[in-house]
């Protein structure tokens, strides 16, 4: 088991023991509580990590099948010109959001809005390239709110974890370790006391002897 | 608020349907390579998408990038069908959260 602490067995020791005891068992209880509310807000994340998973890895895929199609079908230079020259810009917004103290990213896409949606004139490509195309933009979003949670996901698995290691350590050593000690103070100066009071009666029977 | 990039890293055939909807795109075709790409992107872009084939290989180095909030690597299904990495991805940090998987025991 835990074993107890290496320390002096005073009165002064045992107050300072005592209080952090109490302080122990705080955080213990704070830390399981928050490790509790982590790990919900980690469900719905997980959730809807999943959820948005499927979508865009179905959806993807099948774009990208399409994609591979369009390619095989019409000329290698031809698909490569007309994807070379994209015609909107792409920028993320990247910001920063406070979870239950674990700082996750929030990112948000800004499309510059142009008119058309494909970057090529139509008399060169192929049907396929066309329609894998417009599902890729309309994907373009979800797989960036994908990223978002997964990241969230991933941050928050960590810290859940790093958390239940300090609340078990608090609850199984250094608790056990604290209350163990503090049993061997009071115990020893219980034990301090009675040897007095032995000590006392002695002398004072003796006194009463010679006198 | 800063302003980021998103990155592509996946082989040549594929990426260039990334190109069109006008992501950076990176072609690698081996471990050694994509590794090198990760490294030096990680830098300057927030989002990075890889094909699962390459991202299953680089495992070590993926994890790494796991603890931070910038860049966030995201394993995307190549053509055809997903071969369950990213999911698999999803099942490791519920196990990791949780200690046991609630997630996708539910289904079965």
């Amino acid at each position: 088991m835990a074993g107890r602490l290496q320390v002096n067995p005073t009165r002064m020791e045992l107050k300072r023991l005592k209080t952090r005891l109490k302080t122990a068992e705080r955080g213990h209880k704070l830390l399981k509580d928050k490790s509790d509310e982590m790990i919900r807000r980690f469900m719905e994340y997980a959730k809807e990590n999943k959820r948005l998973r499927e979508q865009v890895e179905k959806e993807l895929s099948s774009a990208l099948t399409t994609f591979i199609v369009a390619k095989a079908v019409s000329d290698d230079a031809v698909v490569q010109e007309a994807v070379a020259m994209p015609s909107k810009t792409l920028k993320l917004e990247m910001d920063s959001q406070n979870v239950m103290s674990v700082v996750v990213p929030v990112i948000k896409v800004q499309q510059s809005s142009s008119q058309d949606k494909y970057p090529y004139s139509f008399s060169s490509v192929t049907a396929e390239l066309d329609s894998s195309i417009e599902v890729m933009g309309g994907l373009l979003e979800s797989m960036v709110k994908l990223a978002e949670i997964e990241k969230t996901c991933n941050m928050l698995a960590i810290e859940i974890e790093k958390n239940r290691r300090r609340v078990n350590a608090l609850e199984y050593v250094m608790i056990p370790q604290l209350e163990e000690t503090i049993k061997f103070i009071t115990m020893k100066l219980d034990e301090n006391e009675r040897s007095n009071i032995v000590r006392l009666v002695k002398v004072k029977s003796l006194i009463k002897k010679e006198g | 608020m800063r302003e980021g990039k998103i990155a592509v890293i996946g082989d040549k055939d594929l990426i260039l349907a990334f190109k069109a909807i006008s992501m950076e795109v990176f072609c690698a075709d081996t471990k050694e390579e994509g590794e090198k790409l990760v490294r030096s992107l990680a830098k300057n872009y927030s989002v990075i998408f890889i094909t699962e084939n390459l991202a299953e290989q680089m495992d070590g180095l993926l994890a790494k990038y796991k603890t931070k909030a910038y860049p966030a690597i995201i394993p995307i299904p190549a053509s055809g069908k997903s071969n369950g990495y990213g999911m698999r991805g999803i099942k490791a940090d519920v196990e990791r959260a949780i200690g046991t998987d609630i997630l996708f025991n539910k289904e079965d």
